[in-house]
């Protein structure tokens, strides 16, 4: 009845990206958590954002800082995110024997796990730039079209960092659950999200610059401070994404063969 | 050219061999079973048709397709279902069919759907979540799933588990129904002794890794000189270790 080609994929991504949205219209504290988290952090810097804008020259400049900033931050933390919990979600449901005796491949499962994960983020940071723009008259979207290849960046680098999770997640078992939600934190103090990388430790700055995001960051406060685009820092982010990405498709491959090699693939569940 | 082909299959965990030089053809049209006692490597040789372990070392050609290579060309033919794999419990079963009816390509998914449902009395709780019906049903959503892409080869653990007597034979009746409109393969692995004799044509009997013997139920049964496949089982289960 049946007969696999690659011009399937785009079919079986979209069957998992259907899969998905049942299961969120069935369950609306899914769908309100979306919105929750970015939305609390929006409230909560724009306040510190407000009052600081009156403490301090340097914020006054660029009214809003501490507000993209943020909006950034929930870019990169809910694109990882929309990757590792939605592959939870199949673990939660002991789907995977049944999705992997089904021809959809490792890699349509990743394409999946990103397209959703890009759905996730621009419902949850949409809902938190608009309120922005409702409570504190700060629009990110004035930032124009530098705004979108700071976001790819971010997004590519949640997305890396994502399925490295899911690797080990799958290398592991859900034991590293917790993990998931705390890793991306390790980054921030690197990225420089509300300073410049300039205070960190002058060991601990190379470190830094290892990292997309702190020249996302840096970009950004070019942009804010002095209304500079600065396209280098965006192919310096560019560049570290490719290698990031390079890694986590790598050990995502590896953690599959290592789940084909010790059966764990029906089996894994809670 | 057999549907299922299998040669010298090994698996091994370390020092512990889960399945030994396992051998053997099951020809097209035809059902086999997998029987053996717990640990027998029933589950490991299953997974092992389905892609999802990978052997230690030997073949497997189903449909003629290799599927250490070449899996993704034979698992849209093929399909499994084992009521110890889950289906997403917050999907309701119509929303779960329609899923891996996309999944599997399967053209006019509706139609397809609504023809399961009748077939395997889906219908009633069609929509309603798959979490919340008892484990009857969901076996039956399990079925209606490994049957959505009328699969040529299909590959079943404990097909009628958890199912009452009338609903368990209902299920067996429609399955070989299915087959003698088809002409699928069936493997199964299975301890239910009265479903292997309805539903077989072969027995591969599984001890330790490896097939111990093997017949039509009614050979085996001749063979020991019990009355029922059940003797049979327990006479070779209580057998004396193979030699390694």
């Amino acid at each position: 009845m049946t007969q696999a080609s690659f011009w399937d994929s785009p079919r079986r991504i979209g069957a998992m990206i259907m899969r998905y949205r049942f299961l969120m219209m069935a369950s609306w504290p899914r769908l309100l958590e979306l919105a929750y988290w970015p939305t609390v952090q929006m409230i909560l810097w724009g306040l510190i954002n407000r009052f600081m804008v009156t403490q301090s020259d340097w914020m006054a400049q660029s009214a809003g800082l501490l507000i993209a900033a943020a909006l950034l931050w929930d870019v990169l933390y809910r694109a990882q995110l929309g990757v590792s919990l939605v592959f939870f979600e199949e673990m939660y449901a002991r789907n995977l024997g049944n999705l992997f005796v089904s021809p959809l491949r490792p890699f349509e499962l990743a394409l999946s796990l990103l397209t959703i994960s890009l759905l996730r983020t621009l419902f949850g940071v949409g809902v938190a730039a608009g309120l922005a723009i409702g409570l504190y008259h700060y629009s990110i979207f004035d930032m124009g079209l530098p705004l979108l290849a700071l976001f790819m960046n971010l997004l590519v680098m949640g997305w890396a960092i994502g399925l490295m999770i899911v690797a080990m997640v799958l290398r592991f078992g859900l034991g590293m659950e917790g993990f998931a939600w705390a890793v991306i934190f390790a980054f921030a103090p690197l990225s420089g999200v509300y300073y410049p990388i300039s205070i960190l430790p002058e060991w601990l700055q190379p470190v830094a610059q290892l990292l997309p995001s702190s020249h996302v960051f840096e970009g950004m406060r070019l942009i804010m401070n002095e209304h500079v685009f600065s396209i280098e820092k965006v192919i310096a982010a560019a560049e570290l994404n490719v290698v990031f990405m390079i890694i986590a498709l790598g050990l995502y491959s590896l953690a599959f063969y290592s789940a084909r090699q010790r059966g764990l693939l029906l089996q894994m569940g809670e | 050219m057999p549907a299922i082909e299998v040669l010298h299959l090994q698996k091994n965990y370390g020092d512990i061999i889960a399945v030994d030089q396992l051998s053997f053809e099951v020809p097209r049209g035809k059902t086999y079973a997998l029987l053996g006692g717990n640990g027998a490597g029933k589950t490991t040789t299953l997974s092992m048709l389905l892609g999802l372990l990978l052997p230690t070392s030997g073949t497997i050609r189903i449909l003629g397709i290799d599927m250490i290579r070449d899996r993704f060309k034979a698992l849209p033919r093929m399909n499994f279902t084992s009521p110890y794999v889950d289906i997403p419990h917050r999907l309701t079963v119509e929303e779960n069919l329609r899923v891996y009816g996309g999944l599997y390509g399967v053209r006019h998914v509706k139609r397809r759907i609504s023809d399961l449902a009748e077939e395997y009395q889906l219908s009633p709780f069609l929509k309603r979540r798959y979490g919340s019906l008892s484990q009857g049903q969901k076996t039956r959503v399990s079925l209606a799933k490994s049957l959505l892409n009328e699969p040529e080869v299909l590959l079943m653990d404990e097909p009628t588990a958890a199912l009452d007597p009338y609903t368990a034979d209902q299920v067996r009746t429609a399955l070989k129904a299915y087959q003698a409109r088809t002409e699928a393969t069936i493997l199964l692995a299975s301890h239910n002794m009265r479903e292997v004799e309805r539903l077989c044509d072969n027995i591969l009997m599984m001890k330790q890794g490896r097939i111990v013997d093997q017949g039509s139920p009614v050979e085996l049964i001749g063979r020991y000189g019990e009355q029922n496949l059940e003797d049979v089982f327990i006479q070779i289960a209580k057998g004396s270790e193979l030699p390694r």
